[in-house]
């Protein structure tokens, strides 16, 4: 029960007004990016990044994961109105909730998706507080092979697993981890990869990698392709349920909160396996399968409650382990180390206030959410008139204004066009973003981790492999890129035999990449 | 020589639609209703669908008009789109709705009907909603 006595005292942190204050700020502007598309709440954050550092930590930390909720209500909004998915993981929301409303239940379509996304935030919420101390306890035993090991689970989940091409995402992870090695070897002094420019033997700021690949990539690759025709207006009544409504949605909230939370605690979680996951175990489960494909709320349900029950579960390796599964986490993560806090295993027995203070903060940020979504979901479909100009231009000026103030030296401003520039082309080539934030971000880490690893066997490679948890890590870092392999010879051997199933969801991936082909979405925010 | 009518999905684009028959009779002209959407949002609001328009088109049908229904989705400035339409049709009358506004929502927006009613060549009927 020592949890429970932490979490309390983590509400009596948050319920300052200032704090909550910063809460609304979170969630109302989480929101407000959900809804747009292609502006996620990694940008966001990504943005918000310098300022925060004159924040408290603890305050910061309180917006981003109101910001991080936020995104995840907002992304189901613009599904549903509009058939174009606000964040990657609302696309199979899109699927039954657009067809909701083109028949006229948009109300019912946004009411149970903001109340899945209440019930089953909540239940991640209450996830994140009885499975962390167990993975932090364990995470503390681990030696550096170990932690080595689980941080290259990570990186294979993040670009083998997620994602539509295993080349692709291993093509963006190498770039991050490029990004992440220009500077000052910590160990021997050396300049790598500087070009002999000063300015960047402190290393590229997260922030101008951060900012430069999101806003200013995102930005590029909208005025690129600007002119589209205009859709029309959905009218959004207040959304509401009837009797049935309710009766068919609540056990996909259960269902979908309790596919979503594993997959996204997991280092190689993410939140589109489970919304994909839940929609085919609601078509099967469903008692009105005809429905499917012409607007069953089940489909919208299950898939919105596993897709924030996941954002819930993102938390825990990044708050237990210090690592990141989606962009969000990862620039969160950022943010920790600007405070001089260092992410890891020790995260809660050096800061055990500031952790459950973000962890009350969540249960009062999604409350808030949902008085703020049930009323106001017409006024957050209004945002979807803004022309794309005004927004772009606001968003390039943050954008700007925050790589400049990380060093107050111009140098960062034409680094930060010449990331911009990499975004847009990563937007153009079908690259995903997020290994190459991972790889910025873990990058150093691994190296320190490897380091220190050979530092303690001098120099034997063998120090790298010690441990059964480094064995399993190893394991199924092989099977995952071994996997296309595997299947190829299955296919080719039994033509009767579909491929199978894989053990870890292997499937997974393709059927994402079909619905990633058929609703076009950029890959650029997790 | 048209008659042409900007014509927005709204009470006040019937009522603007409903003078534009009128002036089209008393002018033994033409009618042109234009339907701008913009291209740079996501929705708008000003845009008719296909079934609004087909209720337009059926409505003039009935009243035994001689008309066209044109829909341009290109472009980010209304008033611009139908100052355009209006020099290459030579239309003899522009008739746009016209909204009250707020000295404060003109000085945030401005005001396409405004522009067509300074910019324009030929005459323009401004319809208040009834």
């Amino acid at each position: 029960m020592d949890n429970i006595t932490s979490l309390l005292g983590g509400f009596s942190d948050v319920l300052s007004p200032i704090n909550l204050l910063i809460a609304l700020l979170g969630v109302t502007v989480g929101t407000a990016v959900g809804v747009l598309p292609g502006i996620g709440p990694a940008m966001t954050v990504a943005l918000l990044l310098p300022i925060t550092y004159g924040l408290e930590p603890i305050q910061g930390l309180i917006l981003f994961a109101g910001i991080l909720y936020g995104g995840m209500y907002g992304g189901s909004t613009t599904s549903i109105l509009l058939n174009t998915p606000g964040e990657s993981s609302s696309v199979v929301t899109a699927i039954e909730g657009n067809k909701m409303a083109k028949s006229g239940r948009a109300a019912q379509a946004l009411a149970t998706s903001a109340i899945g996304s209440f019930v089953a935030g909540t239940l991640g919420t209450l996830g994140i507080v009885f499975l962390m101390p167990p993975v932090v306890k364990f995470a503390v035993s681990l030696g550096a092979p170990e932690y080595l090991a689980i941080i290259l689970l990570t990186f294979t989940g993040v670009t083998a697993v997620l994602g539509a091409s295993r080349i692709r995402g291993l093509t963006a992870l190498l770039l991050g981890l490029t990004i992440g090695v220009v500077g000052i070897d910590f160990v021997t002094g050396q300049q790598r990869l500087t070009g002999g420019v000063p300015q960047l033997a402190d290393g590229i700021d997260i922030v101008v990698v951060a900012v430069g690949i999101f806003a200013v990539g995102e930005a590029l690759w909208v005025a690129a392709h600007l002119r589209r025709k205009a859709g029309e207006v959905i009218p959004v009544g207040r959304p509401w349920m009837g009797r049935s409504d309710w009766a068919r949605s609540w056990k996909p909230w259960l269902r979908g909160a309790a596919l979503g939370f594993p997959f996204g605690a997991l280092p190689a979680g993410g939140a589109e396996i489970p919304t994909l996951l839940s929609y085919t175990a609601e078509k099967k489960l469903s008692k009105h399968p005809e429905e499917f494909g012409h607007g069953a709320i089940e489909g919208v349900a299950g898939p919105e409650a596993a897709n924030n029950a996941s954002a819930a579960g993102t938390l825990v390796p990044m708050l237990a382990l210090g690592l990141p599964t989606n962009a969000t986490a990862a620039i969160m993560l950022a943010a920790l180390q600007g405070w001089g806090i260092e992410p890891g295993p020790l995260l809660l027995n050096k800061e055990p206030e500031l952790v459950w203070a973000l962890i009350a903060s969540l249960f009062i940020g999604n409350t808030m959410l949902l008085l703020l979504n049930l009323p106001l979901a017409p006024a957050w479909a209004k945002l979807l008139q803004i022309p794309r100009p005004y927004l772009y231009a606001g968003i390039l000026f943050f954008a700007s204004m925050g790589a400049y103030a990380v060093n107050s030296q111009p140098f960062d401003l034409w680094l930060l066009l010449v990331l911009g520039l990499l975004g847009f082309a990563m937007r153009r080539f079908g690259l995903p973003v997020l290994p190459l934030i991972v790889g910025v971000i873990l990058g150093p880490l691994v190296e320190r981790q490897g380091r220190r690893s050979l530092q303690l066997t001098g120099g034997d490679l063998n120090g790298l492999i010690g441990g059964p948890v480094a064995w399993v890590c190893y394991f199924l870092i092989v099977l995952a890129l071994v996997w296309p392999l595997i299947s190829l010879v299955r296919r080719r051997r039994g033509g009767s035999d579909k491929g199978g199933r894989g053990p870890d969801g292997g499937r997974g991936p393709d059927d994402l990449a079909n619905v990633k082909a058929g609703t076009s979405i950029n890959s650029s925010e997790a | 020589m048209t008659v042409l009518v900007g014509f927005v999905p709204n009470p006040l684009g019937e009522a603007a639609l409903t003078a534009a028959v009128a002036e089209a009779r008393r002018r033994d002209e033409p009618l042109l209703v234009v339907n701008m959407s913009r291209d740079d949002v996501l929705v708008d609001a000003h845009r008719a669908g296909q079934e609004q328009l087909d209720i337009v088109r059926r409505d003039l049908e009935d009243l035994g008009m001689e008309f066209e229904v044109r829909r341009v989705e290109e472009g980010g400035d209304a008033a611009q789109v139908i100052l355009d339409v209006a020099e290459a049709e030579q239309a003899s009358v522009i008739v746009i709705g016209l909204r009250h506004r707020s000295p404060v929502g003109k000085l945030l927006l401005g005001s396409a009907a405004q522009r067509i009613l300074l910019d324009a060549t030929c005459q323009v009927l401004a319809v208040k909603e009834s």
